[in-house]
């Protein structure tokens, strides 16, 4: 096989490390009840990006598409956008319609927000669903702008101004983790006696029981009204690292409309980001940490003491999304594993500094942080680099295969793997899974090539 | 089925007599506004095969209504994924943002033996011009000649093709001048495809599209005659699950030379001197019908319609190749391997049959397997109560016999067909027309394809693109007891009880094709229809919920 690995810069991309725009805005409105994804362009946007994640969550994910031909690609999607529109309501019956842009509807100019508001002109004595709108060029950013927009989205276009506060609401943008991670937040947020509105939740949606009846849409999911509710809140919590230092998000557009306050923690993975997540819980709802979760964080210790000398030392590269990698590389940080290379297909410009702040600074050195990359630059940079062990999704397996190195999968996308959909990376438990499988991988990998075949370790 | 009536609460609506596709159909059609209802009405059709084979219209390759959640995908999908995908050992770039290039990056399950060549494989890899903000106001035909030569200077392959997705039409970018350029500057064979996503109304432009860049810019090119006897081409197999390799196997066994097959297991070289082959063999009549045909009218290849799914299939489409050589050799050869080669196929049958032998299927299936797979589940006494293509067209349900009457729309005239005319030094017709008419009293039909539903019980229903709510609606009332789709509609069937066979993946098992391939067929709907797993869906104190609130110490 040739060698991908010889020339210096790239200008096209070869085995990229990021999605498009519109997958992250279509999984964040498949965290809302009763919604349906409506992508407005040609229809390959749909079926490509519902065949994707469906891959990834083994579950019914629907989205519509306003299937664009060629006249419409020429005179606009206004008519097709009106029509689809149309026919999802009397299929489905959606409290909310999550419309996102593709690079044909942007390229011509359609004025979605101008499409959805003569809709709803037309049809104003009639019962409509939420309608909302984000913009999702795939030529701008990576799907992790598109599933941070559409959240904004839902949240500026439907917060109702003056809300009554409510002390107990707290808001979790919690960012694209799991379905298992989404379910873990939610209780603990409710232990401290806090009612959770995390944007979005698929946590059932996408991760649920066979259906002994028919459901239209699967069930679960944030209400629209507890989106339209979402000015009420005590406080909201966004997580991320990187997503701490972006503009306008979420988190802030409630903080400079509703008055919400905003803080911005990072993702609750590991020690220290998850006691962090644990201490803002507790203040905002005044309640000490239940003892469940200090026994949880108890026994993590416990393990991590036992376990560290699987770990201290292990050279290790993370790939993926930005907030994931920055949360992981700050738990290797803490587990003793040194980070030797942190890479991510998205650039906004924050990675670095973000990585250089939770890994020990005595690691600063041995370790390289590469941004806006493909799988041949990641590749490239872990030639002479002898790592253990690779951190991140499915589609590094082409590499850590030819590296003949092992992959612990985590994030997403995980196609080739059965739990892609349950994995956990957050609170106290995920960090205690993600250790066991981080140790035990790598306890495999020893016995693998030994040639006695030692059973204690 | 396993999934007893007895596990399930009564429904409020009564099942209807699923002998009336009618009723069903109006169900189907119910929570449509008129004008939809109208145009889905000509879509779904009940079977009725006259005498003669007659059968009734149905709608299809046309434009999939905005809204309905249907299982297509864009012209880009057929033309870089489907029909160029399977070859290893061209680099295809894809012009345009990241998305299209990344989800269509080894997503098909085509397998390629690199070691049968010459090792190069590309299919690993997902080349992307990944354009940007910049790309899409200033053009992107700068960065496109950058990724060219990019990936000529890596990888230093035979040959280059570009894709174009949807903004790159629009934005006016010219890929063929970017690659015509390129092929003078670098020296081997650059070409590319005007497929954008927006082009057609389904993957099947993209398919006609390929089909066009191939022959224009690839077959003939080597006039070299491979050594062998009874050289012949295989169309449109894409050696999912490995059905290539088992189909090769048969072939080698019978002494029959594989020229080049388009695309499973191909490589460039081989379609390069395709046009040297004596027989053009179509599986998928869909998605390659019109390499076929340009082949025939430029260099005189005859070409016939096979069907290796299935084993009573297979041995009759190794017959038709025989008969068509018309070699005593050949037809001895062929007998005695399917003599060989249908014990072990007849006995894993009777083993599973007995289990399998009533249930009904569905399947929903791209535009030749919803017919082909007909046959294995007809060896396995399976009844198939309704199926459909995602993308086939008129010809593909009703027969070739329908082509003349149909009404070309805007959408289809929009992709190019290209004027072939006999090349004046290799025009070769490989039969005499007497001959030809001998053979054809004989029953060897050329340039046939009878379509699915001649085959089809009266009855059943054919559905051309269904929609997801389509799908729902039609699970609820027939609740067959295997459905046979893709992995869109797996995880929703599979929700209601129902075990969903992907067909386009084949749940990444196989091969099915051809004898060894249809004893793995029979096994996995053994392991599915049978499956106990559904009787445990409710737990048994949601089915008895009087017996918790009785226990006596409550």
């Amino acid at each position: 096989m040739t060698s991908a690995l010889s020339t210096e810069h790239f200008t096209a991309t070869q085995n990229a490390c990021k999605l498009c725009a519109p997958l992250g805005a279509a999984l964040v409105f498949k965290g809302i009840a009763n919604t349906v994804p409506l992508l407005h362009g040609s229809q390959g946007c749909s079926t490509y990006i519902r065949r994707y994640m469906i891959s990834h969550f083994k579950e019914p994910l629907d989205i519509a598409c306003s299937n664009f031909g060629e006249d419409t690609a020429i005179f606009g999607g206004g008519a097709n956008i009106k029509l689809a529109i149309d026919n999802i309501r009397r299929q489905y019956d959606p409290d909310l319609i999550g419309v996102a842009t593709t690079c044909l509807s942007e390229t011509i100019g359609d004025d979605v927000p101008m499409f959805i508001r003569t809709y709803q002109a037309d049809h104003r004595d009639e019962d409509l669903p939420a309608l909302v709108h984000v913009a999702t060029p795939s030529y701008q950013g990576t799907h992790m702008q598109g599933f941070h927009g559409a959240v904004r989205a839902l949240v500026s276009a439907l917060a109702e101004p003056e809300p009554a506060r409510e002390p107990t609401r707290v808001n979790l943008f919690a960012g694209m983790v799991s379905p298992a991670d989404l379910r873990a937040l939610r209780t603990i947020i409710a232990s401290f006696g806090l009612t959770p509105v995390l944007v979005p939740d698929y946590s059932d949606t996408l991760n649920g029981p066979l259906w002994t009846e028919y459901q239209r849409i699967p069930e679960g999911g944030t209400p629209v009204a507890a989106l339209r509710q979402s000015g009420a809140a005590a406080a909201s919590i966004e997580c991320g690292l990187v997503l701490a230092g972006a503009g306008e998000t979420a988190g802030t557009w409630l903080h400079e409309n509703r008055n919400v306050p905003l803080h911005r923690l990072g993702l609750p993975i590991g020690i220290r980001q998850t006691d962090r997540f644990f201490d803002c819980l507790a203040a905002l709802s005044g309640r000490p940490v239940p003892e469940k979760y200090t026994a949880q964080r108890g026994r993590l210790l416990d393990a991590l003491v036992d376990g560290h000398k699987h770990l201290n030392g292990v050279r290790a590269a993370i790939f993926g999304e930005e907030d994931l990698v920055a949360g992981l590389a700050g738990y290797c940080g803490e587990l003793g594993i040194v980070p030797v290379l942190c890479a991510t297909g998205g650039g906004d410009g924050r990675f670095a500094r973000t990585i250089r702040r939770v890994v020990p600074a005595a690691q600063h050195d041995r370790m390289q942080i590469l941004e806006d990359v493909d799988f041949v630059d990641i590749e490239k940079a872990l030639a002479d680099m002898d790592v253990d062990l690779l951190i991140g999704h499915s589609k590094g397996y082409t590499m850590a295969r030819r590296l003949k190195k092992p992959l612990v999968r985590v994030g997403f996308p995980v196609h080739d793997r059965v739990d892609g959909s349950r994995l956990a990376h957050l609170g106290y438990r995920g960090a205690q899974q993600l250790f066991d499988r981080l140790a035990n991988t790598l306890i495999e990998e020893k016995q693998k090539s030994n040639a006695v075949g030692y059973t204690y370790y | 089925m396993a999934m007893g009536a007895k596990n399930n609460k009564p429904t409020k609506t009564v099942r209807p007599d699923p002998k009336d596709p009618a009723t069903i159909k109006d169900r189907l059609l119910a929570k449509y506004p008129p004008k939809v209802a109208r145009k889905r009405a000509k879509q779904i059709v009940v079977n009725k095969v006259k005498p003669g084979g007659d059968v009734p219209v149905i709608s299809s390759n046309v434009r999939t209504v905005p809204g309905l959640i249907g299982q297509r995908g864009c012209c880009y999908a057929g033309c870089k994924g489907v029909v160029l995908g399977p070859t290893r050992d061209i680099i295809n770039i894809t012009h345009g943002p990241i998305g299209c290039g990344f989800y269509s990056w080894l997503t098909r399950r085509n397998q390629t033996d690199p070691d049968s060549g010459d090792g190069q494989n590309y299919m690993p890899y997902c080349f992307s011009t990944d354009m940007q903000d910049e790309e899409i106001i200033f053009g992107g035909e700068k960065k496109l000649k950058q990724a060219i030569q990019e990936a000529y200077d890596n990888f230093k392959p035979k040959a280059i093709a570009v894709f174009a997705t949807c903004p790159v039409g629009l934005i006016g970018d010219d890929v063929h001048a970017v690659c015509r350029e390129m092929k003078a500057k670098l020296g081997i064979n650059v070409f590319g495809f005007s497929c954008e996503g927006y082009k057609g109304v389904s993957q099947s432009a993209g398919h006609h599209i390929a089909n066009n860049g191939i022959f224009k810019h690839v077959v003939g090119l080597d006039d070299t005659v491979k050594e062998g006897n009874y050289r012949i081409n295989l169309l449109g197999e894409y050696n999912i699950g490995g059905d290539a390799f088992e189909i090769e196997r048969l072939f080698e066994k019978c002494g029959i030379t594989l020229v080049s097959s388009y695309s499973g297991n191909s490589s460039i070289d081989q379609f390069a001197n395709s046009h040297t082959a004596d027989l053009n063999l179509i599986m998928c009549h869909r998605s390659i019908n019109y390499v076929a045909e340009m082949m025939e009218t430029k260099f005189g290849v005859p070409w016939i319609k096979v069907n290796f799914i299935g084993a009573a299939a297979t041995a009759k489409s190794l017959r038709k190749i025989a008969q068509y050589f018309d070699e005593p050799e050949l037809t001895a050869v062929v007998e005695k391997v399917i003599a060989e080669e249908m014990p072990a196929v007849e006995a894993a049958c009777a083993d599973v049959r007995s289990r399998t032998e009533g249930k009904r299927a569905m399947l929903f299936v791209g535009g030749s397997r919803a017919h082909h797979y007909q046959e294995l589940f007809n060896e396995l006494g399976m009844k198939t109560l309704s199926a459909g293509y995602e993308f086939g067209h008129r010809d593909d349900y009703e027969g070739r016999r329908v082509l003349p009457d149909i009404k070309v729309d805007a959408d289809s005239r929009n992709i190019e067909e290209l004027a072939i005319e006999p090349d004046p030094e290799r025009f070769n017709p490989r039969i005499s027309e007497e001959k030809k008419a001998d053979l054809e009293a004989a029953g060897l039909k050329f340039a046939e394809y009878e379509g699915m539903m001649p085959e089809m019980e009266d009855g059943s229903l054919v559905i051309d693109d269904p929609s997801q709510h389509e799908t729902d609606e039609l699970i609820k009332q027939f609740k067959p007891d295997i459905f046979c789709a893709g992995i869109k509609e797996k995880y929703a069937v599979q929700k209601h009880g129902i075990p969903l066979k992907q067909l386009h993946s084949y749940d990444y098992g196989g091969p099915y094709a051809g004898f060894k391939g249809a004893v793995n067929f029979y096994k996995e709907i053994d392991r599915m229809v049978n499956s106990k797993v559904w009787q445990y869906m409710r737990a048994p104190w949601e089915e008895h919920p009087e017996l918790s609130a009785t226990y006596a110490w409550e």
